[in-house]
């Protein structure tokens, strides 16, 4: 099954170098011509005049807009985090009761959150809510709750998955020695599935940060809306603006990915993992999937 | 339900659910098609175009979809004057197009290679071994297989880019949940039956898609 990518060709032989060789150059000479036409779009249209990057060179520029909105964005990710890691769980083990009166509505509030898209939880909650309360909601609560409902769906698949697969003796020999079934659930099964859940689990946490940029559609000040919106207004380098803080997002989710991945690479080494197709076949599609859930 | 009585405010309902189909059916074919190529790209015997399909997945499956959707209409139509159509809204709406299939197409991308790992390596040795060159390997022998494999992941990222289309909402393509906003904004007094029609659409369409899928991944599964 893991079949590395060179089992699909050859070793090289001469043929096969030279007309690699002629694909990479004429792909290469491609790839540069769009380059350099983006490069000459950009130059016509004035994006690489020293005026618009400089501001980087500055202090101000980041210690009032690009650092600020980024610790939004972290404060408003890690709040999302906290909370949507306990709805998960909350959910998971709720989906999983004997009683058909807390499964159900469990399984329906878990298939709701999922299928709404984020956006338009964060505008009722956001314009709608208000209403009912009688007063404002913060545009950070907003995203927050946002936020927790669907990633907090999301993970609540992924942890029953996880603790489905779970081998069934665990649970039996657990309440062999006498356990309740809230005794099993809380020592053996979910701190198991967790573990086994964690690759998923980090790379859902990903979707979240990337998703607190929805938090510009409704004026939150995090780093998009700060980074690229606020300062552009002051500088007119919406373009500079724009790639900078594309790379500070590519960085740091790219950091989080490599943590994905190693903590992958250790519960495997560790020889306790669940195979990846085990989490799939009788939960609802997106079970084995939610690595490649790609919210907004 | 007297909002929903209204005949504009069902008009606004019916065209914002439009927009949205009309968007996640022109990203997810034009994603479709990028994501498969770039796949191949990540297989392929040439170190460039394997760098290419890297970077493509990197750069875009790391980058919120919003900050995709505002560079499209900042940068590219506003700042570089790339005019995709006379009429303003069918310009935002390729725009937002451009945006979701180029974000979508790395998911795809991503979705197909797992789906090619997950096929036996015998199927690639034996086909080498009856001589067929690598771009005959992959599209009669692997990518088949590896298809029925990714039906489910491929479910889910189409599920996740139709509630993506709302995002296109940003450049002003006026598309459900603008229309969802516009209407909670104008009746206070019915805020929570606005949201359950909105949400309840949303639902009504994606989660028998999600079963859908699910069973087309089960009925097409290479029995292995």
């Amino acid at each position: 099954m893991s079949m590395t990518t060179t089992v699909l060709y050859d070793h090289p032989g001469p043929r096969a170098r030279v007309r690699n060789a002629v694909l990479s150059v004429v792909f290469g000479v491609g790839l540069a011509a769009l380059l350099w036409w983006v490069y000459a779009k950009f130059d016509q249209a004035g994006q690489w005049e020293g005026s618009l990057w400089k501001p980087f060179a500055e202090a101000p520029t980041w210690t009032q807009f690009i650092l600020p909105g980024l610790r939004q964005t972290l404060l408003a990710a890690a709040t999302g985090m906290v909370l949507s890691l306990a709805f998960g769980i909350l959910f998971a083990v709720g989906r999983l009761s004997d009683h058909r009166w807390v499964r159900i509505p469990a399984g329906v509030v878990v298939e709701f959150f999922r299928a709404v898209p984020l956006l338009l939880m964060i505008f009722f909650i956001f314009y709608g809510v208000p209403f009912l309360i009688q007063g404002p909601v913060s545009a950070f609560w907003s995203v927050v709750v946002g936020l927790t409902l669907y990633n907090g769906s999301v993970l609540a698949e992924a942890f029953r998955a996880g603790i489905r697969s779970i081998p069934g003796g665990q649970g039996e020999a657990a309440y062999a020695v006498g356990m309740r079934k809230s005794q099993v659930m809380r020592l053996i099964l979910v701190p198991q599935a967790a573990r086994a859940m964690l690759p998923v689990i980090v790379s859902q946490l990903v979707v979240l940060l990337k998703d607190t940029a929805l938090g510009y559609i409704v004026a939150f000040p995090e780093l998009l809306q700060r980074g690229v919106n606020d300062l552009s207004a002051n500088r007119g380098n919406v373009v500079a603006a724009a790639i900078v803080v594309a790379a500070i997002y590519i960085l740091i989710n790219s950091l989080l990915t490599t943590l994905a991945n190693w903590l992958d690479r250790r519960t495997r080494r560790r020889g306790f993992r669940i195979p990846r197709q085990t989490a799939a076949p009788d939960s609802t599609p997106a079970g084995g999937a939610t690595v490649a859930e790609p919210q907004g | 339900m007297h909002v929903f009585a209204d005949p504009t405010n069902l008009d606004a309902y019916l065209s914002g659910f439009l927009w949205i189909l009309k968007l996640t059916g022109a990203s997810a074919v034009l994603a479709l098609v990028l994501g498969v190529f770039l796949a191949a790209f990540r297989v392929s015997p040439v170190p460039v175009l394997r760098g290419f399909g890297t970077a493509w997945v990197n750069i875009f499956r790391n980058t919120p979809l919003t900050l995709i959707i505002f560079f499209c209409y900042f940068g590219l139509y506003s700042t570089l004057g790339v005019n995709l159509s006379e009429d303003l809204d069918l310009n935002n709406f390729w725009l937002g197009v451009i945006g979701l299939s180029v974000y979508t197409a790395a998911f795809v991308c991503e979705a197909v290679r797992s789906g090619v790992n997950t096929v036996p390596a015998g199927q690639a040795e034996a086909a080498r071994a009856i001589g067929l060159t690598f771009f005959q390997t992959l599209r009669i022998v692997i990518l088949p297989q590896a298809g029925r494999a990714v039906v489910a992941p491929l479910g889910s990222v189409l599920i996740a880019l139709c509630k993506n289309a709302t995002i296109v909402g940003t450049i002003g393509v006026i598309e459900a949940s603008s229309v969802m906003k516009q209407l909670i904004n104008d009746n206070g007094d019915a805020v929570i039956p606005i949201f359950l029609v909105f949400a309840g659409t949303f639902a009504a369409i994606l989660v028998p898609t999600g079963y859908f899928f699910g069973w087309l991944a089960n009925r097409l599964a290479v029995k292995r």
